[in-house]
């Protein structure tokens, strides 16, 4: 994979060290790159609370989909001498968004950038432990954090007094066993805890309350590579890397029929033709353009008429989507759009945790309900059924984000796509399809 | 009966949690590690080296597809039937091993060699399709090279 393509004066921060199918670079050669400046910095000329300040400043949000602003969620963490300890820093390494695959690229490919971006992290909020909660399937990326875990040991900027600061940090490597819902913030905390991973109660908010009870930040593992280099370059530098009012850069991917699946670093706010024609190539020969899910599988569908709108979180939004993971899946016209919004249901019907009553017994539904269409028994009020549902499983209506999410590529589906809805219907089979009873399984 | 060195093993894994029942899931592979899946009996036993209920222990075994509740082949096969895996193809990929290997997903075969079963996105979605034999990730899967493939796996 090709992730440094095209304009050479471009920065790409995050991606500067990496280099796809080589090993990650080791403590020697990140630190003569720049690595762990800024911790030195920061622990030596900051306070924590100025460091949260400069991560305000610099206008970074979220990347693992909900897009929060990460400055102001680290605010809200109680300090000073009464706040409970310990403290908790979490990177969300557990990567499983359908169609998404740029953490693990940042995983496998500059460990050392999630750990210092930790430390700063946990110094910002004053948190004495961390851990990174890995899905089980990164095996490459267990591999290096394991080394650059161990090396950062060594050098101390782990374990007690970091670089003679006072300032104490473990950090220790939690290595799941699948299912989406650990992703979920609440849902990581309790599986972190030995626990069943269904989402939990809010308020309170793991903020002032998480992990056994401690207040407690989990970051996605974009988002924490971010921080060295806020710290280092400034809030006013960041700022100006990209083209919108988000701050940073992005890492894009694009998977589906395009000429080159990847992923590339590119200025947050770069309009998806850029994306799919520059950098991924256009469609491949013989496929045409119907569709796009934006940020992956919970993201409503954009079509042609999107395809300038910039890849930022109000932009995406206001054309009707979420920027999500900003890793795109795009719909040719030789894939059935029904089959793949079954193919979607089907994971989340799958992934539910089964805590809270519409999830639990609306997905599965809703699942059967395309599988009907797909198999050819759809039925004219099928369609009506699905709307129903993308109301009573959408938000507000769940404990948590999985069901609401799991909508949204349904209902702009049914908006999009409803001649091919219709046509299933009225030909009882799929067209896509070129023999009757394939198996859908 | 939990073996030596697994209680050696839990011991060294479950020092770093503060209360040993955080350490389930660890717990869970570290015995899967040894013996291939959780049977009931294990279950009981390092439940009990835990400190809480088979019925507790089992709430947490059932939620990971990754800890197995059910003997299974000494390769285990995880196809990905995810959004851009199933664009590529993903379908192909069980009925070409299903048949190859005459099994449904979810099945072992009668050797005990191989287990087939689907998995949720393996994050190889610029590669698809992709799946995993055990711990390798197989991507840009072509069903030409499924026997080549599948000799690897003894």
């Amino acid at each position: 994979m090709k992730i440094n393509d095209g304009e050479e004066h471009m920065e790409r921060p995050l991606t500067k060290n990496i280099q796809p199918g080589k090993e990650p670079p080791d403590l020697a050669r990140y630190e003569r790159s720049g690595g762990y400046d800024a911790v030195r910095q920061a622990l030596r000329n900051l306070a924590p609370e100025q460091v949260t300040g400069i991560v305000k400043e610099s206008n970074l949000r979220g990347r693992g989909g909900a897009g929060f602003p990460t400055g102001a969620k680290w605010s809200y963490v109680p300090m000073g001498e009464k706040a409970l300890r310990p403290k908790y820093l979490i990177a969300n390494a557990d990567e499983m968004e359908p169609g998404s695959f740029k953490d693990r690229f940042l995983l496998e490919g500059d460990p050392h950038q999630l750990i210092e971006g930790m430390i700063l992290a946990a110094y910002a909020i004053q948190a004495a432990e961390g851990f990174i909660f890995l899905r089980e399937e990164y095996k490459l990326a267990e591999k290096g954090l394991r080394a650059a875990l161990a090396e950062a040991y060594r050098a101390g900027y782990l374990g007690k007094n970091i670089l003679g600061s006072g300032f104490h940090l473990e950090i220790g490597l939690h290595v799941s066993a699948g299912r989406y819902m650990c992703g979920e913030e609440t849902g990581l905390l309790n599986a972190l805890e030995g626990k069943r991973a269904v989402p939990r109660y809010r308020p309170p908010f793991p903020q002032s309350s998480g992990l056994w009870g401690g207040g407690t930040i989990v970051n996605n593992t974009e988002t924490l590579c971010n921080i060295p280099h806020i710290i280092r370059g400034g809030a006013e530098w960041f700022r100006a890397l990209s083209r919108s009012a988000d701050g940073g850069t992005k890492l894009y991917g694009a998977s589906g029929k395009v000429k080159r699946p990847g992923l590339w670093e590119l200025p947050m706010g770069t309009p998806i033709r850029e994306i799919l024609e520059e950098h991924a190539g256009g469609m491949r020969e013989g496929t045409m353009f119907r569709a796009l899910l934006p940020g992956g599988a919970s993201t409503n569908f954009l079509i042609e008429e999107h395809l300038d709108v910039p890849m930022d979180y109000a932009s995406v939004e206001k054309a009707g989507s979420r920027l999500g993971t900003g890793t795109m899946i795009v719909l040719d016209d030789g894939t059935c759009p029904v089959g793949m919004v079954h193919n979607l249901e089907k994971f989340f019907a799958r992934e539910s945790c089964g805590w809270c009553t519409p999830c639990r017994e609306g997905l599965p539904w809703t699942e059967k309900i395309l599988r009907a269409l797909e198999e050819g028994r759809g039925r004219e009020d099928h369609l009506a059924r699905l709307e129903r549902h993308t109301r009573l499983l959408g938000p507000g209506r769940t404990f948590c984000a999985l069901a609401p999410g799991a909508m949204e590529p349904l209902q702009s589906a049914l908006k999009y796509f409803r001649e091919d809805f219709e046509r299933h219907i009225r030909e009882k089979r799929c067209p896509w399809r070129v023999t009757h009873g394939d198996d859908l399984r | 009966m939990l073996t030596q060195d697994e209680i050696r093993a839990l011991d060294d894994g479950l020092g770093r949690y503060p209360k040993k029942r955080s350490g389930t899931v660890d717990a869970l592979k570290i015995v899967q590690r040894r013996r291939g899946w959780i049977s009931n009996e294990v279950l009981r036993d390092l439940a009990e080296y835990l400190g809480m209920t088979a019925e507790e222990l089992e709430e947490v075994a059932t939620f990971y597809p990754l800890i197995f509740r059910r003997k299974v082949g000494r390769h285990v096969i995880r196809i990905c039937d995810s959004v851009s895996c199933w664009i590529a193809g993903s379908e192909d990929i069980v009925r070409r091993l299903s048949e190859t290997l005459g099994l449904q997903l979810g099945e072992t075969t009668a050797d005990g060699r191989f287990t087939l079963l689907p998995s949720a996105c393996l994050g190889a979605c610029d590669r698809a399709p992709a799946l995993m034999i055990d711990d390798d990730l197989i991507t840009d899967w072509n069903p030409a090279d499924a026997d080549r493939i599948l000799a690897r796996y003894p």
